[in-house]
């Protein structure tokens, strides 16, 4: 177990590494400059403590010395305060190009999963994978860059430093400034738990808001307002308690690893003291160990918070990870045929779908659409209507048997072809960021404007766009406020006219549309269904009530196939459907 | 902000207590050079053991009251700063839950929660963080100043120009970046939609073939983001760089002009050494500051968002008396009345609802029927007075709404809405909304007449089913019976369903409705539907445009003289194919 996650982190470094890669060159930069930074920054401390030394007592300050020593550290400032300078900005580039790479990468890959991996997965947690997680991976990476190469080069360096001038005073350093780490990892270890327990009560506090204040209406007219409250105070007094509890433990830290730090302070002030009084060192010598003290224990006070960072930023690009390897639709470079127009004949032959392997939901399905026919399939909700249409798109593959267009295996051609064969409208009416126009051209971008409001006139959605303030140029809202969930449905129907596609498929595309409206579509839809095979699958049976073939599925099966007239007089589940619309009480 | 403050006020003593410990704790920080100076100037030079052992005593014995003080501060400050977030968070929750739809509608929900958790968040950390370092940091730089004075004054004056450089410094940095941290975020934001766009609409996306399009769009802006990212990045990494050079800049001066004064005899080494110390501590808490100063920031942005949400007040007026009619009018025939009633929403340009004029006896079913947007859900919406008519007005039980109690008037009314909505929990604690003191008999009834209880009986558990978050557990078919029971269990005086019965088949809707009939309480019906098949028995049936009443009547009369009813029916009726035909 323990083996396994550290098998899974290592993979996680080869992979960072590998985008690392490319900016190889500079990587090498940043930690040329980080060794200058370095060394300059810890030189520094030792011109102060000669320049103290030049300056014993009453007329005997040596000026000349001092003046070439201040010389040296003015030249030393320029180059740390350059260096560091250099340094950040080679850190800034890695990290943001090495994000802007695995963003790339993430969204590649979601244009290439299969459906199957993307309905499985709630859009809320991708985004945050792309965004919030990749976030954190940049805070960690940056901080890591700057801080970890950095920290552990101070801490090598200062002790050869300290060595050089004194190597008793050097173990009081060496051997108490640890202590600060373990008070740090001791605390940090003891409070992780209660910082569990605070995001467990905040999330618990955040289901309750979302539930109920995401459905206040509800809520207000039932009058639950003071339940809801009660319910939230209850939680509430949970959240304050750990939260003080996590937000107190966890600030000691900081006082604790400061009293080691002063701890080490006094003990280099005191054996300082004692050399200096027996001639090992000087008074500058002392000056020099006090700055090195506090430079040194620094890196030790952050490495504890730079090793949780990393960790962090570890576990969220892992997450990111998994996806960019999420395994890929099957690829469908060696598709052999190509169809240029098809002439609409499509055949489902001995087809089974299951979306969960141990729950069948298609057996058997056998079906012939010969060109030009319009297909309707009703049935209630679950019993596969849309999985049909997914299936002939192929969104997701067939488990068994296999469905043809023009004779030929879907499988046989490059998705790209096979899609380009069908329009589309469903229920969801998704539009894209930007303007009316460039929704309508979605599908086809090399079409003019003229295309696109003829489009939109044959789609009844002319008449609406005309009324609104910037017409075609209107910018539809990010939840599309401004427009009605009829008219954002037309634009849809409008993107699907501009592209003419050789086949239709309208997956409950009038459903949001009142029955008036839908007339007018339903006549222009005709026009379009016209010699097209088409698919349809509706609610309301007066949308499909002239298909050549009507499909009443149940249960993933077919129950009864047939025209209108036909499957009325059979009596059978159809019929009980229809008559149930006018049934009288 | 002030009001803000009022959920500290039972903290007071925290607030003073965490600051001021804070404050010891940096007098015994600003100690320690001056202790050095003393070992080095008296101990040293004296050659005195004795002395340097009681100088390193001292240093030891104020680390340990710092670290007293210090951790005493931070508990007063997690204190103060959680038991306000907690009762601010419970004063907003409260508030949120009073507003009516019309600020609900303004401002939406996903705005609301994010207050009241990440803002919330936020400005509890930053209580916490000002408590801590608002008044220590700069007492830090003030105080070694001031230890500088009594040294040299010359030399003090050099550490006034390297604080003032410093503060130019961090705070210039500070204000150059802010915007440019914004632009970052409107452009992450940007990513993000993107982002969330395309997983949405993936089925489009790929029906369209446009994946390289979209991939390349998305190039686009993560170029943009990283373009801004890196610049700004530059621009803050001056912080470190000029901070290093100005405060070491300082040294060099510091140290020529000690030289001078320690040949002129008015100062000794280990004070040297002691301003090289200060100088250092002035520019650790200087940056301290300017964190805490952005980090304040961000809390006062937060704070400023929750004010704003406390400042919307719910405009639904309420009633000042009590239903005073309440117990007379059980007998009353007339049960609910438009009175000339228009609804206009915030912000919009034309009414939804126009001088609707409607009387509603007891035991009526009215049908509503009407086109999208015609009007039909804002005017049941005003019966509950989700929101209140603009113009004319509604009674209920004889008495204006707006002159009942909010609670009353919603508690004779069971309404179902379009989107069936259900609550994490058993399916029996869900239908006790409707009513906390139903029997399981009663609870039984509901379910049988909504048609839910085919489904409730097979599981398991029935009654004690677990629905989980919104229903994701059941069908849309389940959830609106299950929303329709709800209502029911109320028995309430009047009935709202707002086009509720859409997932249902016809044959299931059929059912329900002759259930409805039946009702033993005889309840006002309002029936809003896009289908005729749905109100065809209603009492009377509103025909809905653009928000105006075009025509009122039984379906028989409509069928006769309304032309829009007729082309509503028959457009659900007719055969689409005959239709062609007649248009070509």
């Amino acid at each position: 177990m323990h083996k396994e996650r550290g098998g899974k982190e290592n993979h996680v470094y080869i992979r960072v590494l590998h985008y690392i890669r490319h900016y190889l060159w500079i990587l090498v930069l940043s930690l040329l400059f980080a060794v200058v930074n370095v060394v300059t920054t810890l030189y520094l401390p030792m011109l102060t403590g000669d320049a103290v030394d030049q300056m014993l007592a009453k007329g005997s300050v040596n000026f000349q010395a001092l003046k070439g020593l201040l010389l040296r550290m003015g030249i030393v400032l320029s180059i740390t305060g350059g260096s560091s300078w250099f340094m950040s900005v080679c850190n800034n580039r890695i990290t943001y190009l090495v994000v802007r790479d695995i963003r790339r990468d993430a969204f590649r890959k979601i244009q290439k999963l299969p459906l199957k991996y993307l309905d499985a997965h709630p859009v809320g947690e991708l985004v945050s994978r792309m965004i919030a997680d990749v976030d954190q991976f940049a805070d960690g990476l940056l901080m890591g860059f700057t801080q970890a190469f950095s920290g552990i080069l101070t801490i090598l360096l200062t002790i050869v430093f300290m060595l050089r001038i004194n190597v008793w005073i050097t173990l009081v350093v060496v051997l108490i400034t640890p202590l600060s780490f373990f008070v740090a990892a001791f605390i940090a270890g003891r409070t992780s738990r209660m910082f569990q327990k605070q995001s467990e009560a905040r999330g618990m506090q955040t289901d309750l808001i979302d539930e109920m204040i995401g459905n206040q209406q509800t809520v207000q007219a039932y009058g639950y307002e003071k339940k809801a409250l009660e319910r939230f105070r209850v939680i509430n007094d949970k959240l304050e308690a750990y939260s003080l509890r996590a937000t107190f433990f966890s600030s000691i830290t900081n006082p604790s690893t400061r009293f080691v730090n002063n701890i080490v302070y006094a003990g280099v002030g005191i054996t300082g003291a004692f050399f200096a009084i027996r001639g090992g060192l000087t008074v500058g010598g002392l000056s020099c160990f006090l700055g090195y003290a506090n430079q040194y224990t620094k890196p030790f006070n952050e490495i504890s918070g730079v090793i949780t960072e990393l960790q962090n930023a570890l576990t969220c690009v892992g997450r990111v990870f998994e996806l960019i390897e999420a395994e890929e639709e099957k690829d469908d470079g060696g598709a052999k045929e190509k169809i240029e127009r098809t002439e609409g004949t499509v055949q489902l032959e001995h087809v089974d779908f299951s979306y969960v392997p141990d729950r069948p939901l298609i057996k058997d399905l056998n079906l012939l659409v010969s060109s030009g026919k319009r297909i309707a399939i009703v049935g209630p909700t679950g019993c596969g209507k849309t999985t049909i249409i997914n299936l002939i798109m192929r969104f997701y593959d067939v488990n068994a048997g296999k469905i043809c267009i023009d004779h030929k295996d879907i499988r046989q051609l490059k998705r790209e072809n096979l899609r380009s064969q069908y329009g589309m409208v469903l229920q969801e009416t998704w539009l894209k960021d930007g303007t009316i126009l460039e929704n309508i051209l979605f599908g086809r971008e090399d079409a003019t404007r003229e295309d696109a409001i003829e489009a939109a006139k044959l789609s009844h959605a002319h008449s609406f766009i005309k009324r609104l303030p910037q017409g075609y140029d209107t910018v539809i809202q990010e939840k599309g406020e401004n427009l009605s969930q009829g008219q954002r449905q037309l634009l849809c129907i409008a993107r699907v006219f501009l592209v003419k596609p050789p086949m239709l498929i309208l997956d409950e595309a009038t459903s949001s549309i009142d029955t008036r409206t839908e007339m007018k579509i339903q006549n222009a839809f005709g026009k379009l269904m016209e010699g097209r095979t088409s698919f349809i699958v509706a609610h309301r049976l007066s949308t499909i009530q002239n298909a050549d073939i009507i499909l009443v599925m149940k249960d993933g099966k077919i129950m009864e196939q047939g025209n209108h007239e036909s499957l009325l007089e059979k009596g059978g589940f159809y019929a009980e459907l229809y008559r149930s619309q006018f049934e009288s009480l | 902000m002030k009001d803000l403050l009022q959920y500290l006020r039972d903290y007071k003593k925290e607030c003073v207590l965490g600051p001021f410990f804070k404050l010891l704790e940096a007098v015994f920080d600003l100690i320690v050079p001056a202790v050095t100076a003393a070992i080095i100037d008296k101990g040293i030079a004296n050659r005195d053991e004795k002395m340097i052992l009681g100088y390193g005593g001292i240093l030891l014995l104020l680390a340990a009251v710092g670290l007293i003080c210090s951790i005493t501060a931070q508990y007063f400050a997690a204190k103060a700063a959680t038991g306000f977030a907690a009762k601010l968070r419970y004063a907003l929750f409260r508030h949120v839950e009073s507003l009516s739809f019309t600020e609900m509608d303004e401002v939406g929900t996903s705005t609301l929660i994010t207050r009241m958790t990440s803002d919330v968040n936020q400005l509890q950390s930053g209580v916490n963080m000002a408590l801590r370092l608002f008044l220590r940091s700069p007492f830090i730089v003030l105080g070694a100043m001031i230890m500088a004075f009594t040294y040299d004054v010359r030399i003090a004056f050099i550490f006034v120009v390297a604080i003032i450089l410093l503060s130019v410094v961090i705070f210039g940095i500070m204000a150059i970046c802010t915007p440019l941290y914004k632009k970052v975020q409107g452009i992450l934001d940007q990513v993000l939609q993107s982002t969330r766009e395309n997983l949405t609409g993936v089925r489009v996306i790929r029906a369209f073939r446009r994946e390289d399009e979209e991939e390349e769009e998305y190039q686009e802006k993560t170029g943009l983001l990283m373009g801004a990212q890196i610049f700004v990045g530059r621009i803050s990494a001056l912080t470190n760089t000029l901070t290093y050079v100005i405060v070491n800049g300082a040294l060099v001066l510091l140290l020529w002009r000690g030289g001078l004064r320690i040949q002129a005899g008015s100062l000794y080494q280990g004070q040297i050494v002691a301003l090289v110390n200060y100088l250092s501590q002035i520019l650790v808490e200087l940056v301290k500051l300017a964190n805490t100063i952005v980090l304040t920031n961000k809390s006062l942005a937060s704070a400023e968002r929750i004010v704003g949400v406390f400042e919307m007040r719910s405009s639904l007026e309420e009633a000042a008396g009590e239903n005073f009619l309440e117990k007379n009018i059980s007998e009353q025939k007339i049960r609910v009345v438009f009175d000339h009633a228009s609804l206009c929403y915030k912000g919009a340009l034309e009414a939804s609802v126009r001088n609707v004029n409607l009387v509603v006896k007891k035991g009526e079913t009215i049908g509503i029927i009407g086109g999208t947007g015609s009007g039909k859900t804002s005017l049941v919406s005003l019966i509950p007075r989700f929101y209140d008519a603009t113009e004319g007005k509604v009674l209920v039980d004889g008495v204006d709404v707006r002159e009942q109690s909010v609670e009353g008037l919603r508690r004779k009314i069971g309404i179902v809405m379009q989107k069936a909505v259900l609550f994490k929990g058993t399916i029996r604690e869900n239908l006790l909304w409707g009513n906390e003191n139903a029997t399981e008999e009663e609870l039984i009834e509901a379910l049988k007449i909504s048609q839910a209880w085919e489904f409730v009986e097979k599981k398991e558990k029935g009654l004690d089913s677990f629905v989980e978050q919104g229903g994701r557990n059941l069908s849309g078919g389940q959830r609106q019976r299950l929303s329709i029971a709800r209502a029911l269990v109320r028995k309430p005086e009047i009935l709202i369903f707002d086009d509720s019965t859409s997932a249902l088949d016809y044959a299931t809707d059929a059912k329900l409705r002759r259930g409805l009939k039946h009702l033993s309480y005889r309840p006002v019906i309002f029936m809003v539907s896009q289908r005729t098949s749905s109100i065809r028995h209603a009492d009377q049936i509103l025909v809905l445009e653009d928000g105006r009443v075009l025509d009122i009547g039984t379906h028989e009369e409509l069928l006769a003289r309304s032309k829009e009813y007729q082309e509503i029916h028959e457009s659900q009726f007719k055969n689409v194919g005959e239709e062609e035909k007649k248009h070509a």
